[in-house]
């Protein structure tokens, strides 16, 4: 039971950035028809920076968002490359994005080396139902629930998320009444960098980030994007939590390395079943 | 207010559209007519920014609008109705109206990020705006429902009100009779002629020769991509090129009226 707990837990603290990161994917998706492979790059780079930020320069706080911030910056970035040149082809941007996140990964390698890194996280813990589990871990889950209320918020409140949502579902009647389509997609990349940089600094303090991180990360966040047909940011929460959640049962059970083919087969299976929506939204 | 220029346009050698030049006064209702392959959509999307003229100048109030892209020209003050169903699925009447009032509106990426009180009354202003163009469409009943499955005749209702939340200073509609039937057919031609008497110009691009006639005080007329008459319905339908180009079936139409 008390193991059970602690996995629980901490899987849905994990499942919490799976969903953060699937989320960049899916604002991305929606508003460009492009699926981001750069999300676990950015993530990890947000952890990255985050610890060098923490170490001595910047105050906890100051230092985490500055970290996420920067993230921000990194996916407008990416944005750029990807869909910059007006009328490149998804598919297209999409290759551009893998590249993107080769070459980050190389970045990474040259700024912080191979090792992994671990940022200062909060310290100590709390008993759950007899469970020892980090307090970190229940920052990470609180600060996803916040994440995505914002996110609501911004979508259903704020011109920019309206002309995100308009861009999204007609983007050709969107530049018809004056929205700038193009500079909606390079906004959802800047948000999908922010999202993917809070999953980085989030995850970072309990499960340490090195380069080769970024595709479990990507892998996980794509599993839960697709659970969400690419379009839902909700039901990409709900995808990312059951990912952790089984993730870390198969670690604790079974053996931690199957954690990214769970994640992989898990995604076929999703994939497969929810085939039939996603044909039905690219038709529309 | 709205100035062509000898405006051409090819496509694969053939000219879809030749020297187009004409001019819509403000507060005018321009009928643009022709028969099948005249060039009617390819000047409209030239206009509008869908396409780009080869030669040729088209301003707005006195500013060049050519070069600009579409969502651009739409900022400057394009507001376009197209034949198609081009609303927003998955919003509400209204929120697809405010969609069109927004483009248009001051408040910064980061007030409008933060909500600031200046964003918020300007909300509110557009929430009004938007309330009131619906009304003047007859969609105000409607305003929470959402977009997707609404009959063809009041999903051009919804972009009309959608134009003209944007404040356009010429209102471009295209074929905004097809397709519609015979009762939302003359529903549409009111709606016009309501807007037309609020001092909206409008640029009415239409197959159906009747409605234009009713409606246009001026019309020009294009055949095979060149403008062949341009003048008063009474004079553009007794125009003897304008009877030819329409011969066969659409002649007796063009002269009813």
């Amino acid at each position: 039971m008390t193991e059970l707990v602690a996995y629980l837990i901490s899987g849905i603290a994990l499942g919490s950035s799976f969903a953060l990161i699937g989320s960049g994917i899916v604002v991305v998706h929606r508003v460009t028809r492009v699926v981001n492979f750069a999300q676990g790059s950015v993530a990890i780079v947000g952890g990255m920076a985050s610890a060098t930020l923490l170490d001595g320069r910047l105050p906890h706080g100051l230092g985490e968002i500055a970290a996420v911030l920067l993230s921000g910056v990194l996916g407008l970035v990416i944005g750029l490359l990807a869909i910059g040149r007006r009328g490149t082809p998804p598919l297209i941007s999409l290759i551009v994005t893998l590249g993107a996140s080769m070459l980050v990964s190389a970045a990474i390698i040259w700024l912080w080396g191979q090792d992994p890194v671990t940022p200062p996280g909060l310290r100590g813990s709390v008993t759950i139902l007899g469970a020892e589990v980090e307090r970190q871990r229940l920052l990470v889950v609180v600060a996803t629930g916040v994440a995505f209320a914002a996110l609501a918020l911004f979508f259903s409140r704020s011109y920019l998320g309206k002309g995100l949502t308009a861009s999204a579902s007609n983007p050709f009647a969107a530049r018809m009444v004056g929205i700038d389509v193009r500079k909606m997609g390079l906004l959802a990349f800047g948000l999908a960098g922010i999202l993917g940089g809070l999953a980085g600094v989030l995850i970072a303090p309990s499960n340490p980030l090195s380069f080769y991180s970024d595709l479990p990360l990507v892998l996980g966040g794509f599993a839960a994007a697709v659970f969400g047909g690419l379009t839902s940011p909700l039901r990409t929460l709900l995808g990312g939590l059951c990912l952790g959640v089984a993730g870390q049962l198969t670690a604790g059970y079974l053996n931690g390395s199957y954690q990214t083919e769970m994640a992989l087969l898990l995604m076929l299976v999703i994939m497969i079943i929810r085939s039939r929506a996603l044909v039905q939204e690219e038709v529309k | 207010m709205l100035t062509i220029e000898r405006v051409s346009r090819r496509f694969g050698g053939v000219y879809a559209n030749q020297d187009v030049t004409l001019t819509v006064a403000e507060g005018e209702l321009r009928g643009i007519i022709g028969p099948n392959g005249a060039g009617k959509s390819t000047l409209f999307n030239l206009i509008a920014g869908h396409i780009r003229a080869e030669s040729g100048t088209i301003s707005l109030a006195g500013r060049r609008i050519d070069r600009l892209p579409a969502h651009a020209r739409a900022r400057r003050g394009v507001g376009i109705v197209f034949q198609g169903a081009r609303v927003f699925p998955g919003m509400s009447l209204l929120a697809n109206v405010m969609v069109g009032a927004h483009a248009h509106t001051r408040a910064g990426v980061v007030a409008a990020a933060l909500r600031l009180p200046s964003q918020r009354r300007e909300e509110r202003a557009i929430r009004a705006q938007a309330e009131d163009c619906l009304s003047r469409v007859g969609l105000l009943d409607w305003a929470s429902r959402p977009a997707e499955g609404l009959p063809l005749g009041q999903q051009r209702r919804l972009q009309v009100a959608r134009a003209l939340a944007g404040l356009p200073r010429v209102l471009l509609l295209d074929e905004p009779a097809s397709g519609l039937r015979a009762a939302e057919r003359q529903e549409l031609a009111e709606l016009i002629g309501e807007l037309r008497r609020d001092g909206t110009t409008i640029l009415l691009v239409e197959h159906d020769v009747g409605l234009v006639t009713s409606l246009a005080e001026r019309i020009t007329v294009l055949d095979l991509g060149r403008v062949i008459a341009d003048g008063t319905p009474s004079e553009v339908t007794s125009d003897p090129a304008v009877i030819k180009a329409y011969l066969g079936t659409g002649a007796s139409h063009a002269t009813d009226r």
